[in-house]
């Protein structure tokens, strides 16, 4: 438990370091208020409108531990978002529904995961072929128009209330932490690093990557598929040309920004989830606190940069060159002074 | 006369841009004119050119995803400029040139020095290049020159009427100065070697962090060559201009047949794929039935096609290898 912590801290201390600047230009940011049986407040809106991106990068870290890269996830959010639209705007009922838009999302995963791991292609340029094509694909199924649809029960997905919290948010905490279970309760997660750290090892170990693999990348798909239901319940209509536009580059931030290694390898979801809500956190923050939103982009960007900088691992490693140095100058006087009164 | 197996993804490249051509041909007869051809490198100069940077940066095992955010700043920048100042546009593209070059440096000295990804560094340098075109204006702003009108009148008079105009022809010029580059001078090999392995171009004596300084200001100069270009063809600076052109670049480079991992491919390779990617699009304006977006699902199908070719061609390469050692 500790030790989980410890991993999870830099990001902690850089979300509530994000929270306490926005709120030195935005006094109101932490209040919480209680309104018609469900929380209100701008906490709860970085909650909610942060929801498809922690839950794209739930996926995507699972990806990234195995040394790849997932830039279709966008892309799939507006297929599901397309499909649930169309099925539940020709009257198909929630459940069909719902089962449709996952099973594309499902199914866009396993797309992905066979070019990756069956034909073995590069990730990033596996699925970027799915990133291109398939916004042509939600198009067809709207045929280039904006599908709405008036349904509540589909629209609860997007804009209801759980437990007075609004259900998006509801819906990445739960899922990360199912997830966050089946990988560490179970060797699951440590078979997936396994990959990621060297694939063929892996495979002569006795793991069947090829297979895990798939799986991975359906999982990103699964998880592309939520984001892409809550996208479109939320504004109660499919927009093949918009939805998750750019989501997948956010994603891989929050990621990164959760400390975990492009290279694969170790991972934690907590974090990357963590990293999701930084830099929703950001975008809003930067809103409420007043500035143009001109700036907003240059000063994500600077951010970002100056979360990177920190985090580099030649940073780090200059860093414990300089720890160690002045412990050995230490150990050295220490030493002489020993010697001198000897 | 047996041909090097290194040459056949940029002879398949070649040859689906000829049968596409001719499937084209066959249906509108009107296509083989030398007026479609100009037209289909007029409107593909900026991509062309930007995509030579990409291919650089991709030889070397790298990736730019600032190229895109670039262009716009670049165009935004030119607007702007010309519209506060009374600077002749030459010298603004000087300035400009110079800017986007420094810009593409800095981010080449982040990601040796740091040792972060490429991926996530240009990332953040697209993030930044939008920003600043944003913090420039957020109007499209209309550019009003006697030089720009000069040079958007000025053209070649090819055989049948075809118009060469002056930003087809600097494309095809970066074009073959790109070639040059990559393939006949010392820094074009250093590129190479890094794309092959940082390990072995380390032990051949190739200076990496110059190297990647070098590679990112050359994409850098590039993206800001194509926002020019872009300027002229647009006549107008927009901030919100040419989003995801750095993915277009990317799949152009992949259609061109280099392989994205770095160490093999050829900058033509990539002229053919920018106009294999322009010729749908000319195709579907033809027909005029399709929608605009079968063009998406066509290129992802065309770069699965190349995609899997490449594997193909490896796999057979390399057997034939492993069965002369043996």
């Amino acid at each position: 438990m500790f030790r989980s912590l410890s991993r999870i801290a830099p990001q902690l201390i850089t979300l509530g370091a994000i929270v306490l600047l926005v709120t030195a230009f935005f006094p109101d940011f932490i209040l919480i208020g209680y309104e018609r049986e469900r929380l209100v407040g701008p906490i709860i809106d970085v909650l909610k409108r942060g929801a498809p991106v922690a839950l794209l990068a739930i996926g995507m870290t699972l990806v990234i531990a195995t040394r790849g890269i997932d830039l279709s996830v966008g892309t799939v959010m507006a297929i599901s978002g397309a499909i649930g639209a169309w099925a539940i705007s020709s009257g198909l009922g929630l459940a069909p529904t719902l089962a449709l838009a996952i099973g594309a999302g499902l199914l866009c995963g396993l797309w992905n995961g066979c070019l990756v791991a069956v034909i073995g292609i590069q990730p990033i340029v596996a699925t970027l072929i799915l990133m291109t094509s398939g916004r042509g694909i939600a198009q067809l199924i709207t045929e280039g128009r904006i599908l709405t649809f008036s349904d509540p029960s589909f629209a609860f997905f997007g804009s209801g209330t759980l437990f007075g919290m609004p259900f998006p948010a509801v819906l990445w905490v739960l899922l990360a932490l199912v997830v966050t279970l089946l990988m560490r309760r179970t060797a699951l997660g440590i078979l997936v690093e396994a990959i990621g750290v060297n694939r063929s090892a892996s495979a002569l170990a006795g793991v069947n990557a090829r297979v895990l693999l798939i799986a991975v990348y359906m999982a990103a798909g699964l998880c592309a598929a939520f984001a892409g239901i809550v996208a479109t319940a939320d504004i109660r209509g499919a927009d093949a040309n918009n939805t998750g536009l750019w989501l997948e580059l956010d994603a891989i931030l929050a990621v990164v920004i959760g400390g975990n290694s492009l290279l694969g390898g170790r991972f934690s979801i907590a974090a990357s989830v963590i990293g999701a809500m930084i830099i929703q956190t950001i975008d809003t923050g930067i809103l409420l606190a007043g500035f143009p939103s001109e700036y907003n982009l240059v000063i994500k960007a600077g951010l970002v940069l100056i979360i990177l900088v920190v985090q580099s691992p030649n940073l780090a490693q200059s860093w414990r060159f300089v720890k160690d140095e002045s412990r050995r100058r230490r150990e050295r006087s220490y030493e002489a002074r020993k010697e001198l009164r000897s | 006369m047996t041909v090097n197996p290194r040459f056949y993804p940029l002879l398949a490249t070649i040859a689906i841009f000829v049968l596409a051509y001719t499937v084209c041909w066959i249906q509108f007869p009107a296509m083989l004119s030398t007026r479609v051809v100009g037209n289909l490198l007029t409107d593909n100069a900026y991509l062309g050119i930007v995509a030579v940077g990409m291919t650089v940066v991709i030889l070397s095992g790298g990736i730019d995803l600032s190229v895109g955010s670039v262009i716009a700043f670049s165009g935004v920048f030119i607007a702007v400029v010309l519209r506060e100042t009374s600077l002749h546009p030459l010298a603004v593209f000087v300035l400009l040139l110079a800017v986007t070059t420094a810009f593409g440096a800095l981010m080449g000295l982040i990601i040796h020095s740091l040792a972060m990804p490429a991926f996530i560094v240009t990332l953040a340098g697209m993030f930044l290049a939008r920003g600043a075109a944003y913090m420039l204006t957020i109007d499209s702003v209309p550019i009003s020159d006697p030089f720009y009108d000069f040079i958007k009148s000025s053209y070649y008079l090819m055989p049948g009427k075809g118009r060469l105009t002056v930003i087809a022809g600097v494309m095809l010029l970066t074009v073959l100065v790109g070639a040059l580059v990559a393939h006949r001078t010392r820094f074009g090999a250093s590129m190479f070697a890094l794309g092959g392995g940082e390990q072995t171009a380390r032990l051949m004596g190739v200076r990496i962090g110059r190297l990647t300084v070098l590679i990112y200001a050359f994409s850098g100069f590039m993206a800001g060559l194509s926002g020019i270009v872009f300027s002229i063809y647009t006549g107008s600076g927009y901030p919100l201009a040419t989003v995801g052109t750095e993915l277009t670049a990317i799949a152009a480079v992949v259609i061109g047949g280099t392989i994205l991992t770095g160490g093999a491919g050829y900058v033509v390779g990539t002229l053919f794929g920018v106009l294999t990617m322009g010729l749908i699009q000319t195709y579907i304006v033809f027909d005029g039935t399709l929608s605009s977006w079968w063009t998406k699902i066509v290129i992802g199908l065309l770069l699965l096609l190349f995609i899997v070719l490449q594997k193909g061609l490896l796999r057979i390469s390399s057997a034939g290898q492993s069965v002369r050692h043996a």
